[in-house]
């Protein structure tokens, strides 16, 4: 048992506390390097982190920085700041505390350099900032300790990658350096504590108490939930029932645009008008504030959310979450769960509401999921390239570097510790000289090589603007959404460029709840009128769409094997059994194939079960791969579960259709083209430094100036295919959009043990997908015969024809 | 025949899908706008280093335009090197591709406001020339006078939506006094021909001509901004 600092134990004793046995197990691990705590929301975890600092600092005084918090949310660090206040006012510690983000003036952010706070609390992109400065040896120099918070929510992707590349940096800066963890459940602990601890220290896990099992069932409506579609609209008025028997609800969605849809209807089946928010990520930051303010001070009986509300605050008053739609991914759905009732040793209360009859399934096998604690996750392989370079830049930025420690230093993170030399040299080529086959502009390396072995920026100019781009977020083309008014009217959010280039005056849309109606585009922001008059469109947003899991999709292909299924209401067994009468139902280890004509067309659908993405790239590389057998396909929509194809000819070998073979050759040729592989390099060519999204001088007019991301992606893939940049898209396309890992590993799964079904007609299953959304026409010479049938058209209309 | 045909001046033009202009009577052949070079001045001024490939992708497309039209006069519309001085960075692979492209053609640097200066490159540089009705400068005269102008300079380029697709192409814009051409050079960006300036200076019954596969006509007035 460690001993608490007796300041410390009486203030605990003082507000009736008593120190959690995960808190003084933090407490015994004061000194180890490195330490990770897996505990449920509301369960003391921060103040766990946090103990061994006020330990230390009550024994006596340091000088400059103690402490550093890392967390993924700005709001985060600034109600951290708050509540850790209290202790040390109360004890009168002589503890100075401060936040560091984006939003932090930059009079304060100087000072803060020059004369560091004890405890500083900050983002993953706000400390690689700080350690690109020259003077960061000087800053970090008495560090002590580092907590990084929701470190799950890091864990897994480019954020948290630059974080821990950053902190290898500073463990360098600083003597015994020692760091801790906070994480909510997660399948997998050891890979987290991996990824925290320098490579290769030891990292012990902390696991607190789990609490109780969470109180998680299905929303019981008597009316069947459609066919298809995502909009939940047949369960608002038991929604608005639940409401009205909870405190505060949280109603999860997993788009953006779902949300906002549902938010309307809600509003619309509101008589009582019960106070219910809005809140995600595309909406105006000052709109978001207000409603989580709202929240806080308990005035809201619901709030219409996305995954922006993942993390973040704790909220003590939430006692029901409603997740709307399939949960796609069981982790995440136990996290959101976990948003309900903060307080300790009090179930979490949770509802699902799936949108379609396809999603009763899902639930219900994530409902099994959750009980027998099985959560799900995706390996996430080594370290990504694009993060690595935007590194060696940014240590470029705060002195001379030599490759052989940078190497070294790298290695000793734990996402990193296989990269190769030869991975490694090749990001340092590409940051020095671009890492071109053609050697060009020899004259104008970014980086020079000294006398001395080091490597320096050649013009420092070039310092700022590396540091502009410090970042792994990719934003989307976005435009403001703002109220029409002489002088800029009030700002409303934002939605997708390709969305806004779609609408034409008059139309109208939602937006944060409200129906706006498309006046004009005005340097780049999209102006709107209030309007309520017209049935509206669906804005497309921004923000992550998710796949459902590998293992989620796995566990429902067990539940189709068994003999009846009581478990599900009986309008989806019934569905269920009708599918085994007319064909079969698909097979783990197995991919079902059924072929049928329908509307003088014949479709194809292939349940691969793969996620969305996986299937939607797959709708491209068959439906290329159908050209050449000659089915003559036309156009192809895809789910979380199959692709569904429809063409002139009928499918008529399967072995053919799927060969493993063309399938990967067809991602290296057709796909080379496509828009998703453009995106992923976008991103890639965007963190590795190529280019930049903000400039020291942006002008707003003048665009001509710019280029598109697309030239350079079909210049280098012309001229130098084999280039850094293509390898890490090609690295990339395996996972997200393009997702092809999970055709590869479909494809593994399944291979040659093909059910193809030919039948006379569509089946219970493939029905549905009949009425989704997003269906996809064959590309390639259509465009051109679009266009010009498009501008033909326009000349006739305009008499010109 | 993928070219678009058109008359200005009254003298018969047509607008390649590759964004090359060409006037059969006069044998004559008109890009604009190549930016040699852009690359390297992104890196001279410590930004990202590009792939240095445009001024061999650019060279590639024009050489081809050259060898399907066998003009016998050329004129690159100004813009043709991103900054004084590029030309003397070219690799000699390109400064040599660009001297056999010149043989046997009357060939003319207009200047730009990227590159003012004279060339060591063959040729004849010119601030602007007249050739019959029509006169070829960088940049198109607020009001011009007798007689029609080709310009470049702007970067026009349009979006169309066909179908549920937003399709957006560098183009051509003509109206009775002026052509305007689309920039040629292959890391170039461009400016919508509804956004200011440009639309200022078109006619509103201006006609674009899209670049692409083929060269495709639309009213300006029925494009998106």
């Amino acid at each position: 048992m460690a001993l608490v600092h007796p300041l410390i134990a009486n203030w605990f004793t003082a507000q009736g506390w008593s120190i959690h046995p995960h808190q003084s197990d933090m407490l015994a691990r004061a000194d180890d390097p490195a330490t990770l705590l897996i505990a449920p929301t509301g369960g003391g975890k921060t103040m766990a982190g946090f103990l061994p600092t006020l330990n230390e600092l009550a024994e006596g005084p340091h000088e400059g920085l103690h402490t550093l918090y890392v967390s993924p949310l700005k709001a985060l660090a600034s109600d951290i700041k708050r509540n850790l206040r209290r202790p040390v006012e109360d004890i009168n510690l002589p503890i100075r505390i401060e936040d560091r983000t984006g939003d932090t003036p930059a009079s304060r952010k100087k000072r803060q350099r020059a004369d560091p706070p004890h405890l500083l609390l900050t983002t993953p992109e706000s400390l690689a900032l700080l350690a690109s400065y020259e003077d960061a040896p000087r800053m970090f120099k008495n560090l002590k300790r580092i907590v990084i918070d929701e470190i799950h929510a890091l864990a897994d992707n480019k954020r948290g990658d630059q974080l821990m590349l950053a902190l290898s940096a500073i463990q360098n800066m600083c003597d015994g350096l020692r760091r801790v963890g906070l994480s909510a459940t997660v399948e997998d602990p050891a890979t987290i504590a991996k990824y925290l601890a320098r490579h290769p220290d030891p990292c012990d896990i902390v696991m607190a108490d789990p609490g109780p099992d969470p109180d998680i069932s299905m929303l019981q409506i008597a009316e069947p939930p459609p066919w298809a579609g995502g909009g939940a609209a047949y369960a608002i008025p038991a929604v608005l029932e639940q409401i009205k028997q909870h405190k505060t609800t949280l109603i999860f969605h997993n788009t953006r645009a779902q949300a906002e849809i549902f938010f309307h209807n809600l509003w619309l089946a509101n008589e009582d008008s019960l106070p219910i928010g809005i809140h995600h990520g595309s909406l105006d930051r000052v709109q978001r504030a207000r409603v989580e303010a709202a929240m806080v001070r308990g005035e809201l009986a619901a709030i219409v959310c996305t995954g922006s509300l993942d993390l973040g605050i704790d909220w003590g008053d939430v006692d029901l979450v409603i997740q709307i739609g399939a949960p796609k991914n069981v982790k995440r759905l136990v996290q959101r769960i976990g948003r309900a009732n903060h307080r300790y040793n009090a179930p979490s209360k949770a509802l699902l509401v799936p949108a379609n009859r396809f999603e009763v399934v899902e639930c219900v096998a994530a409902l099994q999921a959750v009980k027998e604690h099985e959560l799900d996750g995706d390996p996430r392989g080594p370290g990504p390239l694009d993060v690595l370079c935007q590194h060696i830049l940014i240590r470029a930025c705060a002195g001379p570097l030599d490759p052989n420690a940078l190497y070294r230093e790298i290695k000793s993170v734990g996402a990193y510790s296989e990269v190769t030399r030869a991975s490694f040299d090749d990001c340092f080529e590409f940051c020095a000289t671009g890492g071109y086959a053609l050697r060009a502009y020899d004259k104008w390396k970014r980086l020079l090589q000294r006398t001395d072995g080091k490597w320096i920026l050649r013009d420092q100019r070039a310092a700022q603007r590396i540091r502009m781009n410090i970042g792994t977020i990719q934003d989307t083309d976005t435009l403001k959404v703002r109220l029409k008014k002489s002088r800029g009217g009030k700002p409303l959010g934002e939605v997708e460029e390709n969305f806004a280039a779609s609408l034409t005056e008059g139309d109208t849309f939602l937006i944060g709840g409200q129906i706006v109606r498309y006046e004009g585009l005005r340097e780049m922001t999209v102006e709107v009128t209030r309007r309520a008059d017209k049935k509206p469109k669906i804005a497309t947003f921004a923000g992550t769409k998710f796949a459902t899991s590998t293992q989620l999709n796995q566990r429902i292909l067990r539940m189709f094997q068994q003999e009846a299924w009581p478990e599900l209401p009986a309008h989806t067994a019934d569905w269920l059994t009708l599918q085994r009468g007319a064909s079969i139902l698909p097979r783990p280890g197995r991919l079902l194939i059924e072929t049928f004509p329908h509307e003088d067309r014949h479709h194809t659908v292939v349940y691969g079960f793969a996620g969305r993405n996986a299937q939607q790239t797959l709708g491209l590389l068959l439906s290329k791969q159908m050209e050449q057998l000659g089915y003559d396909p036309l156009g192809f929509v895809a789910t979380d579960y199959a692709t569904l194809i429809w063409g002139l000819n009928p499918t008529t070998d399967p072995e053919a259709l799927m060969n493993p073979n063309t399938i990967e050759h067809g991602l290296e040729q057709w796909l080379a083209g496509n828009a998703l592989i453009k995106r992923t390099f976008r991103a890639s060519a965007t963190i590795a430094g190529l280019i930049e999204r903000n400039l020291p001088s942006q002008r707003k007019s003048g665009r001509q100036a710019t280029f598109s991301s697309d030239i350079l992606y079909d210049t280098l893939n012309k001229f130098d295919p084999e280039h850094l940049l293509l390898r890490i898209t090609r690295q990339e396309a395996m996972r997200g959009l393009v997702d092809f890992g999970r055709i590869r590993l479909m494809l593994d799964d399944t291979r040659g043990r093909i059910d193809f079904m030919t039948l006379p007609r569509v089946t219970p299953l493939a029905a549905p997908m009949f009425l989704e959304m997003g269906r996809v026409p064959i590309k390639g010479a259509a465009e051109e015969r679009l266009l010009a049938a498009e501008t033909a058209a326009l000349m006739a209309t305009a008499g010109l024809g | 025949m993928n070219s678009h045909a058109f008359t200005f001046c009254n003298e018969h033009l047509l607008a390649l899908p590759s964004g090359a202009l060409f006037w059969p009577a006069q044998r004559l052949l008109c890009v604009s706008d190549l930016h040699f070079g852009k690359a390297s001045r992104y890196a001279l001024h410590g930004a990202s280093v590009l792939p240095p490939y445009e001024v061999h992708d650019t060279l590639l497309r024009l050489d081809q335009d050259i060898v399907e039209q066998r003009p016998k006069i050329m004129i690159c519309l100004g813009d043709s090197f991103d900054r004084v001085g590029a030309s003397d960075d070219l690799d000699p692979r390109s400064r040599e591709w660009i001297i056999r492209l010149q043989a046997g053609v009357n060939w003319i640097w207009i200047e730009g406001n990227h590159d003012p200066g004279p060339l060591d490159l063959g040729g004849t540089h010119m601030h602007e020339v007249t050739i019959g009705p029509i006169a070829f400068r960088h940049i198109a005269l607020e009001e011009t006078a007798t007689g029609g102008e080709i310009s470049g300079h702007y970067h026009p380029k349009v979006t169309v939506r066909a179908g549920k697709r937003t399709i957006t192409r560098r183009c051509f814009t003509t109206d009775t006094q002026r052509v305007i051409l689309p920039a040629y050079g292959t890391y170039t960006g461009g400016l919508n021909v509804n956004a200011s300036p440009l639309s200022t200076l078109l006619a509103t019954n201006a006609i674009c001509i899209l670049t692409g596969a083929k060269a495709l006509p639309v009213p300006r007035s029925k494009t998106r901004s």
